[in-house]
């Protein structure tokens, strides 16, 4: 039996899984106030922007949105395949392929953020 | 005092011999609510059909033999107490596992899987007896004890999901047997076992449903176990690809 290449996948997975459960309900919170006018002078747009231009922002934003969509490729193909769609190999192609999309253009988007 | 009532049991019965199919067939038992599945399903082979056919054996949660599907969920028979179900209990062979007959199941698949992950010390050297014994630290111990509980009852492949769809997969207890020998300080087989439980029909077929280490009557957690291979069977990974002078 030859040794599987999931590691790849997965280990994006469980960084994602462990991002995502200590920051997401944090990052939904916040949107919901920002989205009812309340935002502290903390998440105002200026201090955000600021956050994404400063190279540490930029690495933790890339770091979060790269990672929860790695996560969320995978488990979202696991979810399929428990539900009977058993065309694992095209679903991991295009669930990886928009993951990776997403990767690309988040990275260049926060590279245009000065 | 002991309260007596009659229950409904109604038994999945298998002959090969003359049954074209499973069917089902329903005994009335007086019980005791003392009593658990076993001991109706005892007093049936003795009092009412000595043709039904189950394993058992200890009738205390050691030898791992009775487990069944009792009401659609993997039990063993012994710690099954007939109080926590209403008058009417259903008892099936554990799922997944093909019928031998009645409530025995045909369990060659586990055994194979169970003997391929090496579930055995192998030594990290060989030492004469003469030397004497493997010294371990109470905290060394501690890292696998909870996976030696495991009695080999099956009940985490009746319930786990991936197992009933893919066939090939090791399973849970197969795995976790692994991580035990894996995690023993006197271990040196990892490299081994890892040819086997890091496959893709090993660890990485399990999508984290958990119900192993729910219906685990020992409290093994396989799932934690599984985890932990993933975890380490990553790390092996990303050494042997991204740093091969790490390794051998």
């Amino acid at each position: 039996m030859a040794k599987s290449n999931k590691p790849i996948v997965w280990g994006l997975f469980a960084a994602g899984g462990t991002v995502t459960a200590f920051i997401t309900p944090a990052l939904v919170l916040l949107t919901l106030f920002a989205a009812m006018r309340f935002a502290p002078t903390m998440f105002t747009y200026e201090s955000i922007h600021a956050f994404a231009a400063n190279w540490l922002g930029k690495v933790i934003i890339f770091g979060v949105i790269t990672l929860s969509l790695w996560h969320a490729a995978h488990r979202f193909r696991v979810t399929l395949y428990d539900f009977g769609v058993r065309a694992d190999l095209v679903v991991a192609t295009i669930l990886y392929i928009i993951a990776a999309i997403g990767t690309i253009s988040a990275f260049f988007s926060l590279l245009s953020i000065h | 005092m002991s309260e007596e009532r009659q229950i409904q049991l109604e038994v999945l019965r298998y002959n090969p011999e003359t049954d074209l199919e499973p069917r089902y067939q329903t005994y009335t038992v007086p019980c005791v609510n003392e009593w658990v599945v076993l001991d109706a399903l005892n007093y049936v082979k003795e009092n009412l059909d000595p043709t039904l056919s189950f394993r058992w054996s200890c009738h205390m949660a050691v030898c791992g033999s009775c487990g069944y599907m009792i009401n659609g969920e993997p039990k063993l028979g012994c710690k099954a107490f007939i109080h926590e179900y209403g008058d009417h209990i259903r008892v099936e062979p554990l799922a997944h596992f093909p019928i031998e007959r009645d409530l025995v199941t045909v369990v060659e698949d586990f055994i194979t899987k169970f003997a391929s992950v090496k579930p055995y010390l192998i030594p990290k050297e060989e030492k004469p007896i003469s030397a004497g014994e493997y010294k371990q630290t109470p905290a060394q111990l501690m890292k696998f004890k909870q996976y030696t509980l495991c009695i080999n009852c099956m009940l985490c492949y009746a319930a786990c999901p991936q197992y009933g769809l893919v066939p090939e997969f090791l399973g849970p207890a197969a795995i976790s047997m692994a991580h035990r020998y894996n995690q023993d300080s006197r271990d040196g087989g990892r490299d081994q076992r890892q040819e086997v439980i890091a496959s893709h029909e090993g660890v990485w077929e399990c999508s984290f449903v958990g119900a192993c280490s729910e219906v685990c009557p020992k409290h093994v957690d396989p799932a934690g176990a599984l985890q932990q291979v993933k975890v380490a069977s990553t790390i092996d990974w990303y050494q042997e690809h991204l740093m091969p002078w790490s390794k051998k």
